[in-house]
């Protein structure tokens, strides 16, 4: 019988066939944990007993979530992570570097690889086809000690997108309308995975940016086949031994499929307060927003600055609207001010935040105020999500986000231009 | 068998309500973090709950991040299990892995106050003010193993490795 994506990796690494349903004890190539939930991981780790670490050059800790530190408390969640990084040898990111998912991106996830991360969005790696999935503190400090985690297989919904996305129209607006349309738990305990010419032609930036939110649909993964594109990442990260070809079978199981043709598609953005309250921009028309936030592990890469500076180039952010612009990464950071795509963001009267989550989880840079509006390019919208229960979060593609920094009201990136 | 009165949430209770980003910094001080669990769901929760209640929510409970805390503070505020018409992946996980049963029953008919009464083992939810009987689906085995050694922690310091499969 054929295997879907996440049946042929799973497979290969136990190297024994497995079908959805079945319960694996598997291990794993990469664990992680960030500022927030590696605290409770170190102390769960330590508390237990464990002694060393199953890999330290595959066990990584990232301080990206309050990064650098807003207070005291989070000083101190720090300076737990520097010695226990210290103490046993693992990896650990210090701030500046960037957000986990996109480092894991850039530098550690490979074809064909099994990720556990301490954080929700670790299904990023999916992009990279590899079986990535977020996990709590406890099952991290396991699979930290012992190299290995279990789950169930999970069943597959495959999204076959046919065509071509029009001008201005994203990945992010692809994600939203796919969410829109099964739910907030469309997918849940579920793998996507995603095909078709669309998604064949995408950057890995694109694929990045929907496997990211896989899990705003409930999904355990959110997987795309390891391709030209893929080998096209690695080699300029400069780690193209790691390539892998991985495919699924033609006669491969799913749960079902869903098809979608790009070509229909328009700027889409999630209204507060769940993502599968979904809308077009332009029937938000007049919508006041106060700040926009443009970045994350969702939408702070090179092209989506790319694509933002080309709408704010010689124009001006709304003198009622704040910008709030966070790289996802150094590397993109570096990137974006070598292209002049800070400076153009600076100009038009943003503010550059550094590399990292910022104002995503509302923790610090970026809380809104009583009533107020965001539209964030980010992966939730939740009540309170950005530090205020009393404030309202929109989500949208960068284009969508920054043709709304310019007019202060949600907006159609389409007609700014 | 567990006793105790229910607290009825909405649909979609995010692990944003239950423990907010805006208190991270309370993330290792748990004791603290406690006093501010689904305050922003509800204000008065805190306040109200005794030990061995039961949290009630309605479908998709604990969508979002993977913050284990969010669960750990649930547990905390003595909370004895959480009933829902469906739960997101990780926060089942996490419940589980601290030893908290998450029950997935049609929750529509309990109502907020209602005295409960569950039987684990027969996998009964007794609604006692409202007099019907709900049947929750039966917790997978994998995670009952889990479960019953009072959490993942104590179920590998005990078995010393997964012996699920």
């Amino acid at each position: 019988m054929g295997k879907t994506l996440t049946e042929k990796i799973i497979s290969q690494k136990l190297g024994r066939d497995v079908c959805a349903g079945e319960i694996v004890v598997c291990p794993v190539d990469l664990a992680f944990a960030q500022d927030t939930t590696g605290p409770l991981t170190v102390r769960e780790f330590l508390g237990s007993g464990f002694k060393s670490l199953a890999d330290k050059r595959r066990t990584v800790l990232f301080l990206d979530h309050a990064a650098p530190s807003p207070n005291a408390q989070l000083s101190a969640d720090h300076m737990l992570l520097r010695s226990f990084a210290h103490d046993t040898g693992c990896v650990i990111s210090d701030i500046g570097a960037g957000v986990c998912h996109q480092i894991v991106a850039e530098n550690l996830a490979r074809p064909g690889d099994v990720i556990v991360g301490a954080d929700s969005h670790t299904v990023t790696a999916g992009a990279l086809c590899s079986f990535a999935t977020g996990m709590g503190s406890s099952d991290v400090a396991v699979a930290f000690a012992l190299g290995k985690t279990w789950f169930r297989v999970p069943e597959t919904i495959r999204i076959e997108v046919k065509n071509q996305f029009p001008h201005f129209v994203t990945a992010k607006d692809l994600i939203l309308h796919i969410i829109g349309l099964i739910g907030a738990d469309g997918a849940t305990y579920k793998a996507l995975e995603f095909g078709g010419k669309a998604i064949d032609n995408m950057s890995i930036a694109g694929r990045l940016t929907i496997a990211n939110m896989a899990v705003e649909a409930g999904a355990k993964v959110g997987l795309f086949s390891s391709d030209q594109t893929t080998e096209k990442l690695l080699r300029e990260m400069g780690r193209p031994e790691q390539f892998r070809s991985i495919s699924p079978d033609k006669d491969a199981v799913y749960e079902k499929t869903i098809e979608i043709d790009a070509s229909t598609l328009s700027p889409t953005v999630a209204r507060p307060h769940t993502v599968d309250n979904t809308v077009l921009a332009k029937d938000l028309s007049g919508v006041r927003i106060h700040q926009v936030f443009l970045g994350t592990c969702t939408n702070g890469r090179l092209e989506d600055f790319a694509l933002a500076a080309s709408i704010l180039r010689n124009k001006k952010v709304h003198p009622q609207t704040r910008l709030i612009v966070a790289p996802a990464s150094k590397r993109v950071l570096l990137q974006a001010m070598d292209a002049g795509y800070i400076r153009i963001f600076v100009e038009a009267g943003g503010t550059i935040i550094p590399p990292g989550c910022g104002a995503c989880l509302g923790l610090h840079q970026g809380i809104l105020g009583d009533g107020e509006a965001c539209l964030s390019t980010a992966n939730r919208n939740f009540k309170g999500r950005m530090g205020n229960p009393n404030s309202f979060v929109y989500l949208a593609s960068p284009a969508t986000a920054v043709a709304t920094a310019i007019t202060g009201v949600v907006t159609d990136p389409r007609e700014v231009l | 068998m567990l006793k105790g009165k229910a607290f009825k949430f909405a649909d979609n209770i995010s692990t944003d309500l239950i423990v907010p980003g805006r208190l991270a910094h309370l993330r290792s001080n748990l004791p603290e973090l406690a006093k501010h669990v689904l305050e922003d769901a509800d204000p008065t929760f805190v306040s109200r709950v005794n030990a061995g209640d039961f949290v009630v929510g309605g479908n998709n409970f604990g969508l979002g991040s993977s913050r284990e805390h969010a669960p750990l503070v649930i547990k905390m505020a003595g909370v004895s299990a959480i009933l829902a018409k469906s739960v997101a992946r990780i926060f089942f996980r996490n419940a589980i892995n601290r030893g908290l049963p998450v029950l997935i029953c049609d929750t529509d008919n309990i109502n907020e106050g209602d005295e409960l009464e569950i039987d684990l083992a027969n996998g009964t939810v007794k609604d006692i003010t409202n007099e019907i009987t709900l049947h929750f689906k039966p917790i997978p085995n994998a995670m009952l193993a889990i479960l019953k050694e009072g959490g993942l922690i104590p179920y590998i310091q005990k078995h010393g490795d997964f012996k699920l499969e």
